[in-house]
């Protein structure tokens, strides 16, 4: 059976051509024959320019790729501008979250450099402030929020360019626990640590002080989730994200300034949003 | 009698078992530098895809963390891509078979329309490849350039101005997408024909299967063309000889 398979294929073909060939194009071929190709299935051109090589198609479809790559990278920008808008407004009316996962869906990407998501409660999170201060203190979480508390809503802008409008955080300003520590006068920087136990982050101390930067315990009115950063991270409103740490637990008033995590791989220091990392955001502060 | 008749079937059955383990061996398709290529392109490109999920849907970046490092794997697959693929451009029986998937017969379109129209794929249109694989070689090839470029273009930011980088994350994104969709149907298609799969494991095909998916294809192994006559004719000859007819 197998054998003798390609044997009655192969002697009946020499003699009668393409167009009766298979039993099955009979049918086939008078609704093929409709739009595509006109007339009968011979398509003349073909065959006799060719000497039936047959067209290019596959270096036809890689060239048109290659070409629409290049407008999409030319036009890429301002189609996912006004793409972003509609998919910001349609995601809010979603409630399976489904358009949240197309690019420009809108939500929050979740970036961590470390293993996992570390854990810290109410009983084993502190928060530590020492270096060049006169009174180094280590906070708990309940006298975090016996402090002063301010609320912002902003704009956050991700240094890989998403952004997401109106977002609300909450917690004490670095201002107000600089100035609780007494900064000495030697000190000109500060060094952020992280209970995740890789990430590091950096501001000069009059970057530190303005009245827009947080030590923030909540995020759109609920207390930060672990996902980001939570019980409590910082929350850097005029800079792109990478600048608010999560996961934070250690400020050290330093002398210099010691690049963060991603300044070591590229990433400016002063991360401005719209000022640095060569990107021209609308400011978020 | 019925002693007779079952020794009768029991040797008709022996037949069928012999034809079957003759037809297991079957025929040649693929060389083992093609079936090479096809493994290394499936691996590069399973990492690229796995963490490219990991980079890109959250739930799977609060799994998996360790961006730096996710990043780095994926940069590297992803440009490793094409090398399988010119290493393979060594193997003649690559080349050629480049050829074939590269080039489109009137069958070929035949098969589209029908594909089109009925939705069903038709096998007697289909040479050593049909339509569709076809298309999706061709797409394959395109879409790993264009992701290698835009690719390119975020690896490197300073190279570049900002204007480019967005323009270059919106196709770097959205063909991403695509190709998801695209690789799904092609583990599909494969996950519902295992003589196909195992042609691209051993290399070997059985005849029925030729007989019913490509009928159009003519193993070189098959027809004595090993001649002086035949050998000057180059990559497609199962197409072009069943065209000519």
């Amino acid at each position: 059976m197998d054998d003798s398979a390609p044997h009655p294929v192969r002697t009946p073909v020499p003699l009668p051509l393409r167009e009766p060939r298979e039993p099955g194009e009979s049918h086939t071929s008078h609704d093929a024959s409709g739009p595509g190709d006109a007339g009968p299935p011979h398509e003349s051109g073909e065959a006799a320019g060719k000497e039936d090589r047959g067209s290019p198609v596959g270096r036809r479809v890689v060239l048109g790729m290659l070409g629409l790559g290049a407008a999409g990278v030319a036009v890429g920008g301002d189609i996912q501008d006004k793409l972003d808008s509609v998919l910001a407004s349609v995601s809010a009316k979603d409630p399976t979250g489904v358009t949240g996962l197309l690019p420009g869906g809108g939500g929050f990407r979740f970036y961590s450099v470390s293993n996992s998501i570390p854990h810290r409660a109410e009983s084993d999170y502190r928060l530590t402030i020492g270096g060049l201060v006169d009174k180094p203190v280590s906070y708990r979480l309940s006298d975090l929020r016996a402090l002063p508390q301010v609320r912002m809503v902003r704009d956050v802008q991700c240094v890989t360019g998403w952004r997401v409008p109106h977002t609300a955080f909450s917690g004490v300003r670095l201002s107000t626990l600089l100035d609780a520590a007494g900064v000495q006068s030697k000190g000109a920087a500060i060094r952020f640590t992280c209970f995740d136990g890789v990430y590091t982050e950096s501001l000069t101390m009059e970057q530190a002080r303005r009245p827009d930067m947080l030590v923030a315990l909540t995020m759109n009115d609920k207390p930060v989730t672990d996902a980001h950063g939570g019980p409590v991270r910082l929350y850097a409103a005029p800079m792109y994200f990478y600048k608010s740490a999560k996961w934070l637990s250690g400020i050290t008033v330093t002398k210099d300034v010691q690049p963060g995590y991603w300044e070591h791989y590229g990433y400016d220091v002063d991360g401005w949003v719209g000022k640095s990392n060569g990107r021209h955001d609308d400011p978020t502060s | 009698m019925t002693w007779t008749d079952g020794s009768a079937s029991r040797t008709a059955a022996m037949m069928t078992r012999l034809h079957e383990s003759r037809a297991v061996t079957g025929l040649r398709r693929f060389t083992r530098a093609e079936t090479w290529v096809h493994r290394s392109l499936a691996w590069l490109m399973g990492v690229c895809v796995g963490t490219a999920a990991c980079l890109y849907f959250p739930p799977l970046s609060e799994i998996v963390g360790r961006r730096r490092q996710v990043v780095t794997l994926h940069e590297w697959s992803g440009i490793a891509l094409p090398v399988p693929v010119l290493l393979g451009l060594a193997s003649r029986a690559f080349r050629e078979d480049a050829g074939r998937l590269g080039r489109f017969f009137p069958h070929d379109r035949r098969w589209l329309g029908v594909a089109l129209r009925a939705r069903r794929r038709e096998a007697s249109l289909a040479g050593k490849f049909n339509a569709g694989q076809k298309l999706f070689a061709a797409f394959s090839v395109g879409a790993v350039l264009v992701m290698i470029g835009t690719g390119l273009i975020m690896w490197f930011p300073r190279l570049t101005p900002l204007f480019w980088r967005t323009g270059a994350t919106f196709v770097h994104d959205w063909l991403a997408l695509f190709m998801a969709a695209v690789i799904t149907g092609h583990v599909w298609f494969a996950s519902k024909d295992p003589e196909a799969r195992r042609g691209l494991r051993t290399g070997y095909v059985p005849r029925w299967w030729i007989k019913e998916e490509h009928p159009l294809w003519r193993p070189e192994s098959e027809a004595p063309r090993k001649t002086a006559a035949g050998r000057h004719r180059t990559a497609p000859d199962d197409d072009r000889a069943r065209e000519r007819g």
